[in-house]
Parts: structure tokens; C-alpha cells; sequence
């Protein structure tokens, strides 16, 4: 998006007086493709609420993490992005492959387990990937895409392809080793990887207070000689602006920058979630002060962007494609047993 | 093939191999701790990086997790990197990203990707180092589908097989005994391959089959060449590959020799011992057994310092002599 974007910043957002004062998005982004962004963040969301509500019915199997509430940070990091920008993900990865150009027709099929799913039923919720929009794969193992996508940027050196790296991860992996060593390398190599901490507060049941020696994790950021950013990851300008920030900066060729989005999941850390480590209060607080969807469509009215009946048309349209993205998944056909061992590798062998 | 064949070290056969490789295909990049100015830490990678440089002879930090986990990202989206781990016991600090990254991401997303990776583990006793430098653990991730683990006995065999590996798409484990580097053999010059999944049969004889990894191979040999002295004639089966198996052969060499004898570093249990004895148990090999199957593995501890003790801890050329005298007379 990022080539479209300077070019549609000729007719940004139409406006009454200096523009120069508004966010970073309402001055960068053409209203269709705000408006891209708001449907996204939509879809998200209701990607999730459809994938609960059939996982309660039976429908899908396993477990999963829902990421809803933190809309803003997968699809403000995304906006900046190239399709063939490339990211790594997480086990709370469903946001990031929609915001990073997805089907949820396609990621409905993975979840129910059909052959015509991103994965051909072999990976699900926690594997979900679309290497054809430069998703890698989201990861079952906490930090275990960090050192993937610092390698995925030494291609990106190495073979001069331009491409930046995004790689997501939570507040859980910073205390994993691997963050450490990746963002080491990435730093001691000036390599073209933003690294995205996607903070909402808990390791599952433990607090980043009680697990996290710095008070903010964009400290750390700090110890490999990189910057080191805090935006409110519920704001999707904000969020859209470090992203871009870190991006060019990346393409310059200056190295890698980390960033850190406060968030919060409104849903429990998986589905065996009892919600014990945290109260009704703090949970309603965000659900009911800080939502990012909320606070976006706020924005787009206020600055003349889109009526409350364009907004609501978005999100009927939304839920169009989400009954049919289900509808295209229960109609799938499954994977034939005989195909149980293609692709452990490329080419088959013999035992 | 008539390519000119000159006595090479096992060393100098994995350093050629690299050079070729790198010549040839300039998405392929070696990594790993000293590789560079220093030569790596057995003067694998040598002089290279001064021929290819510092952006394709990387010295990573002291980062196994990391580096592995490099390595894989960087296949996965178009580099072709040969990863080298200084020791093969240091792999314990990559296993996330060898075993649940690395094996499984193709399966994991459908096919979607495939990862042309080729990490090399030296590994094996015999050097003093004690029990953190002297492990052998192939089983370990011989047990994980998605990779393929290879042994190369000979600087012939190793040559050939990394150059497969570097050509193959999925991750290729090189598990190269350090007894081994400065061994010698013939060598051809220029491009060739051997193949990933074929054991080769180094010698030929009817009264006991004994199947060896690596080092092994040479100690099973020398012990074979004694044996045909006092009437023995054993057949060596070089495995070369432990994921995947080649069982045809082994299987095809029991049949004819109606004993079997398994020889290898790896601790005895739950090793590659246990995975050939099984597969011959499973076979029509099986009703052709004149003896029970013996396995001489690695010993039930660590690698110890001791030179003496460190000898005992593994099979050594009388041990193999031993049990084949006791299969073939039926002491057993």
C-alpha cells in the first residue's frame, strides 16, 4: 500500500483548512483506502466472533486465540506494507493474515479443516498462513518466529529484493531467548526487519509486571542499539505512523527498529481460559473506553471522512463476506486420509 | 564420470563441496560461529571467506536458537544457507527451531513453502573434549520427519551428499564425526552427487551382515578384514542415511548372511541400533535370522575425559571383532 499511498496523499482526505494538523493516516491515505482499513479491522473481528461462534457449535476443532480488541495494531502495522512486504506471525495470528490481505473464505476452510483452507487442513488456527500475501505463517511455539523473520530480511539483503519484514509477537516472547538473539542479529546486520511487540498485558495468566524486568518492553530495544517505540495500539493513526516510520527506515537500508503496541484482548488467552488472573473492570474498561474500531469510526466522522450510515454499510458488507466465507468452508470437501504424509516433504521418499 | 580423483581429507572434501556450491548457485550462503577469518572451529570452512566474502561467509554471534532460526527464514524465502553448528552437542540450544520450525513448516502450511536448508553437526568422541563436545545425536532428530539426517563415512560420500543436500529442498542434518576430518580417500574433482536415501555396501561377505554409521564404518571394516583371517567374511553395510532408512539393503544383506550385528556411537538405547534391529524383526528378514541380533552402541553415560574411559564409552574394533565370533560360532 505504501506506493499507492504517496500517491493518493495528492487527494487525501478532503478538508476544511490546514490538513497538516490531522493524524498521520488522514493525511497520508486516500478516504477509500481508510475506508479499506476500517473494513479489514471489521473483518477481523468478525472473523473471530464467526470462528468462536462455530467452534462452540462444534464446527472446529482444537483450540484458538482470539485477538479481538487488537484490530488496530495487525491492521495499522499492515497499512504501510507492500503485498510483497513479508511478516512472520503469532499463535494470536488471525488479524495479522486479514490485515495482511487474506480471504477469510480461505482461513474459515483451514479452521474447519477442508483441503481449499491456506493450509489444506493441515495447520488450522495456529498455523494460519498466505505466503501469496506475504504472510509466513503464524507460530504454535512463543518467540519461535522471531529468528524466522530476521532471516526472512537477510534475503531480503542478501538478494536486494527490497522487501521489508514485519514480525509480530506478544509481550510473552520478549522473555523468550529468541528475541534477544534475534533482534541481536537484525541489529548487528542493519537488517530490514520491524519488530512488533503486540503488548496486551499478559503471558497468558502472568502480567508484564511480574514477568518483564523493564517497564516497557520498547526499552529493551534499547540494549540491541535500535529505536525503541510505545504507541497506544489502539489507535490505528498511531499505530500506522511508527509503522511507517519503522518501514522506511528499513527500506533506507538503516536496520531495524521495535515497536510496542499497548493492547488488550478482550477474550481469554485460549479457550481453556477461566479469566482469574484479571477482573471484570479492567476487561469492561477496555471494552468500553478504549475500542479500537470504536475510536476509528469516531475519527472518520469527525473528520467529515464517512456518515454513521456509511460506516454501518462497511460493516453489513462485512458480515456478508463472513456468512459466506463460513457457508464456502462447510462446503469444502475434507483431505482424503491417503494424503496424510504429503508434504512432510517436497519430493517424496521412500521411508 | 571421469572426472580426475585425488586424496582428499574428509575436511577438504566438505570444503570443496561449499566452494562448488557457492560458485554455482549464488543463493547459497554458509553461516555459523568462526566460520570466517578463524576457519571454523575444525578448519572446515578454511580460507573461504576469503574467496567468497563476509556477506556469504557469515559469522553469526554465539546464538544457536537464533542462527538456526536465521537459517531457516532465510530458506524459506529464496537463500540456500549451509549452517554450521561449531559442535554437534550445541544443536541441544536450536532444537526449537530445527524440530518445530524447520521440519515442519512445509507440512504446517500445505506445501506452501519448502525449506532448502543444510545444517552440518560435528559430532563424536575421541577428542578429549568430555561429555558437552563429544555427543552423537543423530536419533534425535532422526526421529523427526520433515528432516533428512545423513552420516557420510567417507571424504568420497561427504562430498557428494552435501552437494545432494545443498540441491535438495527440504532440511538435509550432516552429522560428520570429527575423527573423521582429517581422513583421506579419493575424491573426484568437480560436481557430483550421492545420493540422500541409499546405503552403499563396502564390503561383501556371506556369514554376518554388521550395519555401521560414520566412524563405525572404518572400525567395522578393520574388523572385517581381521575376521577374514580366522574365516569370518563379513558384510559391511555403510548406512549413510538414517531419515530416510534404506531397508532394502540391509534387509537384501541379512537374507544372505543370516546375521546381523548393528555398530554405531549413538548411545545404545532408543538408537539407530534399535531402528535397523526393528526393521529387520518387521521383515522377511526376519525368518531368515540364524542368531539373535546384536547391537553395540554407545555406552549407558556421558562422553567421560579420560582417554581410556572415553575409548571404553563407545564400540571399538575388538568389541565388533567379538561379537561376530560369538554370532558366526554360535556362542549366542
Amino acid at each position: 500500500m505504501a506506493a499507492q499511498a504517496r500517491a493518493a496523499q495528492a487527494d487525501a482526505v478532503p478538508q476544511d483548512g490546514d490538513a497538516s494538523n490531522l493524524p498521520f493516516i488522514y493525511r497520508t491515505y486516500s478516504r477509500e483506502q481508510l475506508l479499506a482499513a476500517l473494513h479489514r479491522m471489521h473483518l477481523i473481528r468478525q472473523f473471530e466472533e464467526g470462528a468462536e461462534e462455530s467452534y462452540m457449535r462444534g464446527l472446529i476443532h482444537g483450540t484458538m486465540h482470539l485477538s479481538i480488541g487488537q484490530e488496530a495494531s495487525a491492521m495499522g502495522i499492515c497499512m504501510p506494507l507492500s503485498k510483497e512486504d513479508q511478516i512472520t506471525s503469532t499463535h494470536r495470528g488471525h488479524g495479522h493474515c486479514i490485515a495482511k490481505g487474506a480471504e477469510v473464505s480461505r482461513m474459515f476452510a483451514e479452521f474447519f479443516g477442508k483441503t481449499t483452507g491456506y493450509c489444506a487442513g493441515r495447520g488450522g488456527s495456529m498455523h494460519i498462513a498466505d505466503v501469496t500475501t506475504g504472510n509466513l505463517g503464524a507460530n504454535g511455539i512463543v518467540g519461535g518466529g522471531l529468528p524466522i523473520a530476521v532471516g526472512a530480511a537477510l534475503t531480503a539483503k542478501r538478494l536486494k529484493t527490497g522487501k521489508v519484514v514485519v514480525c509480530f509477537f506478544g509481550d510473552g516472547a520478549n522473555n523468550e531467548g529468541a528475541f534477544h538473539e534475534a533482534l541481536n542479529m537484525a541489529a548487528v546486520w542493519k537488517l530490514p526487519v520491524v519488530f512488533v511487540c503486540e503488548n496486551n498485558g499478559y503471558g497468558m495468566s502472568t502480567s508484564t509486571a511480574r514477568s518483564t524486568a523493564v517497564a516497557h518492553i520498547a526499552d529493551r530495544a534499547a540494549a540491541y542499539g535500535m529505536p525503541g517505540v510505545i504507541v497506544d495500539g489502539n489507535v490505528l493513526s498511531d499505530v500506522a505512523e511508527a509503522s511507517h516510520d519503522a518501514v522506511e527506515r528499513a527500506r533506507r537500508g538503516e536496520g531495524p527498529t521495535l515497536i510496542e503496541c499497548k493492547t488488550y484482548r478482550y477474550r481469554g488467552h485460549s479457550k481453556s481460559d477461566r479469566n482469574r488472573y484479571r477482573t471484570k473492570d479492567e476487561i469492561e474498561d477496555w471494552m468500553n473506553n478504549r475500542d479500537p474500531i470504536v475510536r476509528y469510526e469516531a475519527q472518520l466522522q469527525e473528520f467529515g471522512i464517512a456518515t454513521r450510515g456509511e460506516l454501518d454499510a462497511v460493516q453489513e458488507a462485512v458480515r456478508q463476506e463472513i456468512a459466506a466465507g463460513i457457508e464456502f468452508a462447510k462446503e469444502s470437501p475434507m483431505p482424503e486420509l491417503s494424503g496424510l504424509a504429503d508434504n512432510v516433504y517436497t519430493a517424496e521418499v521412500s521411508r | 564420470m571421469n572426472a580426475p580423483v585425488r586424496e582428499l581429507s574428509y575436511s577438504q572434501a566438505i570444503k570443496e563441496a561449499m566452494a562448488i556450491a557457492m560458485e554455482n548457485d549464488e543463493r547459497v550462503v554458509l553461516m555459523g560461529e568462526d566460520i570466517g577469518v578463524y576457519g571454523g572451529a575444525f578448519q572446515v570452512t578454511g580460507d573461504l571467506v576469503e574467496r567468497f566474502g563476509t556477506d556469504r561467509v557469515m559469522d553469526t554471534p554465539i546464538s544457536e536458537l537464533g542462527g538456526a532460526g536465521v537459517a531457516v527464514g532465510a530458506a524459506v524465502t529464496g537463500l540456500r544457507p549451509i549452517f554450521e553448528f561449531q559442535f554437534s552437542d550445541f544443536a541441544a540450544l536450536a532444537m526449537e527451531q530445527i524440530v518445530n520450525q524447520a521440519a515442519k513448516m512445509r507440512y504446517m502450511l500445505g506445501g506452501a513453502v519448502s525449506v532448502p536448508l543444510v545444517m552440518r553437526f560435528p559430532a563424536g568422541s575421541g577428542t578429549g573434549a568430555a561429555a558437552q563436545h563429544s555427543q552423537s545425536l543423530e536419533a534425535w532428530l532422526g526421529h523427526v520427519p520433515g528432516l533428512k539426517v545423513i552420516q557420510p563415512a567417507t571424504p568420497h560420500d561427504v562430498k557428494g551428499m552435501l552437494l545432494a543436500a545443498v540441491a535438495d529442498p527440504d532440511p538435509v542434518m550432516i552429522f560428520e564425526h570429527k575423527l573423521l576430518y582429517k581422513m583421506k580417500g579419493p575424491v573426484p574433482e568437480g560436481h557430483y552427487t550421492v545420493p540422500l536415501d541409499k546405503a552403499d555396501v563396502r564390503r561383501q561377505g556371506r556369514d554376518v551382515t554388521i550395519v555401521a554409521t560414520s566412524i563405525m564404518v572404518h572400525k567395522a571394516l578393520e574388523a572385517a578384514g581381521q575376521m577374514a583371517a580366522e574365516g569370518i567374511e563379513a558384510e559391511v553395510v555403510d548406512l549413510r542415511s538414517i531419515r530416510p532408512i534404506d531397508g532394502e539393503t540391509i534387509i537384501a544383506s541379512v537374507k544372505k548372511t543370516t546375521r546381523l550385528i548393528c555398530v554405531y556411537e549413538g548411545v545404545k538405547t532408543l538408537g539407530v541400533g534399535a531402528e535397523i534391529s526393528a526393521l529387520i524383526a518387521e521383515s522377511e528378514a526376519f525368518d531368515y535370522l540364524d542368531a539373535p541380533i546384536v547391537r553395540l552402541g554407545g555406552s549407558e553415560t556421558p562422553i567421560p575425559y579420560n582417554p581410556e574411559l572415553e575409548k571404553a564409552a563407545v564400540p571399538q574394533v575388538p568389541d565388533i571383532l567379538a561379537a561376530s565370533r560369538d554370532l558366526v560360532r554360535g556362542a549366542r
